[in-house]
C-alpha cells in the first residue's frame, strides 16, 4: 500500500516536471485563454447583452475553457506514453503501472490551477470585479477543481486507449468545444430551442452557473446542487471509465 | 534453466506469429534470438516479460509461471524494450533516479545507485543534461542503465545494437559482457548475425513463428557444411580441367572452383601440387569458414522470395 503511494508520488513528479518543461504546452495554456478573454471581452462583449460588465459573465466560461484545452494535452501526454516504449517499461516493473495515469491526472489538475489563477488575475487588471467572500471562494475553488478532476480522469481514459497523439487530441476536441455550446458566453434563453436544450442539460452550463453566482452574486437557484451532482458522477464515471480502458489497452 | 519455455504459441487474429517455440536459457548465459523483420522476436520477449498473454504454452522465468505469476517475474527481469523507453525532457539522471526509485531503492539509494549507473556507462558529463540532446548510442545506454536498477537476474535485450555505428555497438557489447560476468543471464534479439555469433552461448533462429534453428554459432555453422577453398583459373578450360581432377563446385560464370575443405595447410598444399602436376595453376586461391550470415540466408529464405 506504502509503495503505491510512493510509486503514485514518484510518477507525479515525473509528470509535472515534464509539464513543466513542455513550454510551448504551458504557454499555450495560459496565452490562449488570455487571448480568448481579450477577444471576448473587448470584440464580441459589447455585441452580447448580459444584464452586466461582460467580463463579469465571461471569466467563468473562460476558466472553463482552459479546462478543456488542459484535458486535451492531458490526453496527448497520456497517448504519448502509451505509444512510445515508457509503458512497456513501466509494465515491466513490479510496480502497479496505473500510476502513470495518476501522475498525468495530477499534472493536469495543477497546471489548470495555474492557468485559471493567471486568468483569474488577468480579469481583475481587465475589471473584472467579483464580490465572493471566503466561503464562496472556496466553493467555486472546490467545484471547479472537482470538475477539472473529472475532466482529466475522462482524457487519461482516452488517451489511454487512442491510437497516436493525434487521435488523442481528436478524441478530446469535443471537451473544447463543450464551452461554446453552454451558457459560457451568451446566456442560454438567447439560443435557439434544439440548441437551448442541448446547452441547459450538460454539465458546463450548471457549473459555470454556479462559479458565476459564487464569484459575482449572479443568482443560483438550483444550479449548484445539480453542478455538484454532475461533477461528481462525472468523476466517478471517468475514474471509472479510465481504469477500465486502460486496462483494455495493456491486455493483449 | 532460468528461462523455460515450451509450445508457445501466439496468434493475431488469423496471423500465427508464434507457431510453437520451445526454448531454454541456462542462467547467467547469454541466449540470442536471431530472424528477419516480423520473425516474432519481439512477441517473444514482451510474452516472456509478462507485457503480452501468450495463446498456450507452458512458460517460466526464474521458477516462477509467467502467466501466473507475472508480479514475481517482473520482480526479477528487466526490459528494454525496441525502441528506447527513456523521457527526452527529463536529464539522464533524472531518468535514472526515476527507475530507482519506482524499484524502491529510496531517495538516496536511488540518487546513489544512478550515479553509478551513469558512471559505468560513461554518462557522466550528459548525465544532468535533456535526453533530447543525446546520441542515439547515448540513449541506448540509459535505456540499459535504467533496466539495471535493481540488479535482475534476467534481462531482455531488444535489439539492442539497432540503428547504432560500430563503435557505440562496441560499448554496448562489452556492457552486456560485463553484465554476465556478474551472472546475470541475457536474452537479446537481434537482426545482426555477427552480434550472436559474438555474444551468445546459444542461438536460435526464428522465422516466421518457427524455430528455423537452434544451438551453439558452430552448430549453426556447420548446418551449411565446413570449410572451403575458392580457386578462381583464368579460362573456363583450366576450370574444367581442375574441376575434373578435384570435383567441387565449378562456378562457370566467375571462373571459381569450391571444393571441401578440412581447413589445414596440408590440405592447401596437397591441392596446389595437384594442380601444379596437372599444369593448371589457379590465380588466386582463398580460404572460407562459413558466417552465421551463410546460416541465415540459407535458413530463412522462402521459396522463390530471398529473405
Ligand atoms: N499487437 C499486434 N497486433 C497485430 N499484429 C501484431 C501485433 N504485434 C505484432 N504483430 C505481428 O506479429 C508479427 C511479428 O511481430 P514481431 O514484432 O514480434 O516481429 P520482430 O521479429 O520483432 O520484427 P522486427 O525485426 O521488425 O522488430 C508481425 O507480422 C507483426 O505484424
Ligand atoms: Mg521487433
Amino acid at each position: 500500500m506504502s509503495y503505491a503511494i510512493s510509486d503514485s508520488m514518484t510518477m507525479i513528479g515525473r509528470s509535472i516536471r515534464l509539464g513543466r518543461r513542455n513550454v510551448d504546452t504551458l504557454i499555450m495554456s495560459i496565452v490562449l485563454p488570455l487571448l480568448m478573454m481579450a477577444l471576448f471581452v473587448y470584440v464580441f462583449g459589447g455585441a452580447i447583452n448580459t444584464g452586466t460588465a461582460y467580463i463579469n459573465y465571461v471569466v467563468p466560461g473562460i476558466i472553463l475553457l482552459c479546462v478543456g484545452y488542459g484535458a486535451a494535452s492531458t490526453a496527448m501526454s497520456v497517448a504519448d506514453d502509451m505509444q512510445k516504449g515508457m509503458i512497456d517499461r513501466l509494465r515491466s516493473m513490479p510496480i502497479r503501472s496505473f500510476a502513470v495515469l495518476t501522475g498525468h491526472v495530477t499534472a493536469s489538475v495543477a497546471r489548470n490551477a495555474l492557468s485559471t489563477t493567471v486568468v483569474i488575475g488577468a480579469a481583475i487588471a481587465m475589471g473584472f470585479c467579483p464580490s465572493a467572500s471566503l466561503v464562496e471562494w472556496v466553493a467555486a475553488v472546490g467545484l471547479l477543481l472537482l470538475y477539472v478532476l473529472a475532466m482529466s480522469w475522462l482524457a487519461a481514459g482516452l488517451g489511454s486507449i487512442a491510437k497516436s497523439v493525434e487521435s488523442a487530441s481528436a478524441l478530446s476536441f469535443f471537451m473544447l468545444f463543450l464551452p461554446y455550446l453552454s451558457s459560457a458566453f451568451v446566456p442560454t434563453e438567447t439560443m435557439p430551442s434544439f440548441l437551448r436544450g442541448i446547452s441547459q442539460h450538460q454539465p458546463i452550463t450548471p457549473v459555470i452557473e454556479t462559479v458565476r453566482g459564487l464569484l459575482t452574486g449572479t443568482p443560483i437557484g438550483d444550479q449548484g446542487w445539480i453542478a455538484l451532482a454532475w461533477s461528481v458522477g462525472l468523476l466517478i464515471a471517468s475514474f471509472v471509465l479510465a481504469t477500465a480502458l486502460y486496462r483494455r489497452r495493456i491486455s493483449d | 534453466m532460468i528461462v523455460e519455455a515450451t509450445g508457445l504459441r501466439k496468434a493475431y487474429g488469423s496471423t500465427t506469429v508464434l507457431d510453437g517455440i520451445d526454448l531454454e536459457v541456462a542462467e547467467g548465459s547469454v541466449f540470442a534470438l536471431l530472424g528477419p523483420n516480423g520473425a516474432g522476436k519481439t512477441t517473444t520477449i514482451r510474452i516472456l516479460s509478462t507485457l503480452t498473454r501468450p495463446d498456450a504454452g507452458e512458460l517460466r522465468v526464474a521458477g516462477f509461471d509467467v502467466v501466473r505469476e507475472p508480479a514475481k517475474v517482473r520482480g526479477v527481469i528487466s526490459l528494454t524494450g525496441q525502441y528506447a523507453a527513456v523521457d527526452d525532457e527529463q536529464t539522464g539522471r533524472e531518468n535514472v533516479v526515476m527507475a530507482g526509485r519506482l524499484m524502491h531503492l529510496g531517495r538516496p539509494g536511488a540518487k546513489a545507485r544512478a550515479a553509478e549507473l551513469l558512471e559505468r556507462f560513461d554518462l557522466v558529463d550528459a548525465a544532468d543534461r535533456r535526453v533530447k540532446t543525446y546520441s542515439g548510442g547515448m540513449r541506448r545506454r540509459l535505456d540499459l542503465a535504467m533496466s539495471l536498477v535493481a540488479a535482475p537476474k534476467v534481462i531482455f535485450l531488444d535489439e539492442p545494437t539497432t540503428g547504432l555505428d560500430p563503435a557505440s555497438r562496441t560499448t554496448m557489447w562489452d556492457a552486456i559482457r560485463d553484465l554476465v560476468r556478474t551472472g546475470t543471464t541475457i536474452f537479446l534479439t537481434t537482426q545482426y548475425l555477427e552480434e550472436a555469433d559474438r555474444l551468445a552461448d546459444r542461438i536460435m533462429v526464428l522465422d516466421q513463428g518457427k524455430v528455423a534453428a537452434y544451438g551453439t554459432a558452430d552448430d549453426l555453422k556447420a548446418r551449411v557444411g565446413g570449410d572451403r577453398l575458392d580457386l578462381r583459373f583464368t579460362s573456363a578450360a583450366a576450370l574444367g580441367a581442375a574441376a575434373g581432377l578435384l570435383g567441387g563446385f565449378a562456378d562457370q560464370e566467375r571462373l571459381v572452383l569450391s571444393v571441401p575443405s578440412d581447413g589445414t595447410a596440408a590440405h592447401l598444399h596437397s591441392v596446389l601440387d595437384d594442380l601444379r602436376a596437372a599444369a593448371v595453376v589457379p590465380a588466386q586461391v582463398s580460404s572460407h569458414r562459413p558466417t552465421l550470415d551463410d546460416v541465415f540466408l540459407a535458413l530463412t529464405t522462402r521459396e522463390g522470395v530471398p529473405a
